[in-house]
């Protein structure tokens, strides 16, 4: 094929992209070692210091890290679960099947921060439907306001927006599984768990690790649903990353001490989803 | 063992059934409640544990200085906003993943893996990175609120998704349709335009849905890059949710709000049936 023309179709999205990119990542770089903050805002250059902040007096920054991963992986492990379950159960011809489908698709298309605003009055502690109804058992759990079911109000809200996405992936990859393996093991006459574990699991592995790692990374940027939900509160129990540099940098205006969290943050990612991506794929693929 | 398989599988499918339900249920009959059934004690049943009302709804229409909740114009601004965005999105990452599929590139060690990895790299990056630095850009420029600032935003969360379900489904149409194009005297261009692009309709529906998505339900970009001047629909709800509006306009906005996208839902379940999505998502 023609050789020039290609650049004409790859370089206006490319140049588009790194056009809008370049400067804002350079900029974070750039940023996080001068100090700019609300009574001084401009690009001095004061070395490393924001780094050295970072990573020996700022013991909030690292819980909410670790929060954040807390959140991400149960939200991710249940979500992946639960869609996986949902995905296999109308899969095969059951009674409306495509109105299931339809209806476990619909959470994803509903904006999450709108929906986190209905989630906030469905658990009110005193006028809300879940303790209404809990009441019946006597007991009336602080959703929003105690330090630890707070976290799991926030999973639970997590899950049900997303997923529908880990539901969507699973229930396409099922779909395009070919039929040979299926046919085999009913003429072996293996049982459904047989079946599943030797036969659709192993089958499904590479695109469970797809999914899984889109969903990682889509769930490590929660913050829309925690600052509505809760906005890190009660005191920092529920702060992610995000909202911690969020707090330093748009409302503090610490921007340079924000940049360099930001980019710290960007880089501890990058490694551990590449990780996380490695390890998956050993574990699933070798089975 | 088989009955208690199938006992199982629609039990778990009802209880799910109910947890996704339940918000809308609750936030239709809220709706429809006056003061007293909203703070009175909880209400589930119109009629029976309550006088359903249309105030919730009325305010929806009534003008800001009426006591309404003006969601009129941030709705309009949204639907610009990621329509915008994403018809760009398509356009821009459909031409490159188009050119990554068919033609091969090499520039020292970047090969064509590399450069779809770079573009579907950009979701990787956590959007609180990027908001500090569009921040001071666009209030450098002056797009600080306003809505190209935003659109241009937005191309950088969207052409990613578009690169990455175009790559995968240009790579399914078969290549021999635009050889035969070129040897029938087509220039390339016209190759891609009248006979590439009629037979990748479905994926870029596909693409042009999930742009749309994710345009529409980003709360983020439109929360630190806008304030007064420009408002965007989750921005406006959760600035309602954040002032003194009584639940039952609160509900009635938030599901005017999330309506228009559930129709994508049958969208993206037809597709998903016929077996489409599965080569455009992998």
């Amino acid at each position: 094929m023609n050789f020039k023309h290609k650049y004409f179709f790859l370089f206006p999205g490319l140049f588009v992209l790194i056009g809008i990119l370049i400067f804002p990542i350079i900029f974070v770089v750039r940023l996080s070692l001068s100090g700019w903050n609300s009574y001084n805002p401009g690009l001095d250059y004061i070395g490393l210091e924001n780094y050295i902040r970072l990573f020996t007096d700022d013991p909030r920054f690292w819980e909410s890290f670790f929060r954040l991963s807390f959140l991400s992986v149960t939200t991710v492990i249940l979500q992946y679960v639960i869609g996986f379950a949902l995905a296999h159960m109308v899969w095969k011809d059951i009674k409306f099947k495509r109105f299931f489908r339809v209806l476990f698709l619909v959470p994803m298309m509903t904006t999450p921060v709108i929906m986190t605003v209905i989630w906030r009055t469905f658990f009110h502690e005193s006028l809300g439907p879940v303790n209404d109804m809990l009441s019946i058992f006597g007991v009336a759990p602080k959703w929003l306001t105690d330090p630890v079911i707070a976290k799991f109000t926030v999973i639970i809200v997590e899950v049900w927006q997303w997923t529908p996405f880990m539901f969507l992936l699973l229930l396409a990859g099922l779909l395009s599984l070919p039929k040979e393996p299926f046919l085999a093991a009913a003429i072996d006459g293996a049982s459904p768990v047989r079946k599943f574990i030797y036969v659709t699991f192993p089958l499904m592995a590479p695109i469970s690790i797809g999914a899984i790692i889109i969903r990682l990374i889509e769930a490590s940027k929660i913050m829309d649903t925690v600052y509505v939900l809760t906005s890190g509160g009660p005191g920092t129990s529920t702060e992610t990353s995000s909202f911690y540099i969020f707090i330093k940098g748009l409302r503090e205006f610490q921007m340079g001490y924000a940049a360099s969290m930001s980019f710290t943050y960007l880089i501890i990612m990058i490694i551990s989803l590449t990780i996380i991506a490695k390890v998956l794929t050993k574990v699933l693929l070798k089975e | 063992m088989n009955k208690l398989y199938i006992f199982l599988k629609y039990f778990f499918i009802v209880v799910w059934t109910v947890f996704v339900v339940a918000p809308f249920l609750w936030a239709l009959t809220t709706s429809f409640k006056d003061f007293q059934s909203v703070n009175g004690g909880v209400t589930y049943i119109p009629w029976v544990d309550f006088e359903p009302n249309l105030e919730g709804w009325k305010v929806l229409i009534k003008s800001p200085a009426k006591g309404g909740v003006d969601i009129i114009e941030p709705y309009f601004n949204s639907l610009f906003v990621t329509c915008t965005a994403s018809l760009i999105s398509i356009i821009l990452g459909t031409l490159s993943a188009y050119a990554l599929s068919r033609y091969t590139f090499k520039a020292g060690f970047v090969k064509n893996n590399d450069i779809t990895f770079f573009f579907i790299s950009q979701r990787i990056m956590p959007p609180i990175v990027l908001s500090i630095p569009f921040f001071l850009f666009l209030s450098s420029i002056n797009l600080l609120d306003s809505l190209t600032g935003l659109i241009v935003v937005y191309i950088v969360l969207l052409m990613p998704i578009a690169v990455w379900i175009m790559v995968d489904f240009f790579n399914k149409v078969p290549r021999e349709i635009d050889e035969t194009a070129l040897i029938d005297g087509c220039n390339p261009y016209q190759a891609f335009l009248k006979v590439v692009l009629p037979n990748s309709i479905p994926g870029l529906i596909v693409a042009g849905m999930f742009c749309i998505i994710f345009g529409w339900i980003d709360f983020f970009f439109a929360f630190i890059l806008t304030f007064t001047e420009v408002q965007l629909l989750p921005v406006k709800i959760v600035a309602l949710n954040s002032s003194v509006t009584p639940w039952w306009s609160l509900s009635a906005s938030a599901l005017v709000s999330v309506a228009p996208l559930i129709i994508v839902a049958f969208i993206v379940e037809r597709y998903l049936s016929k077996g489409n999505l599965s080569g455009a998502i992998k």
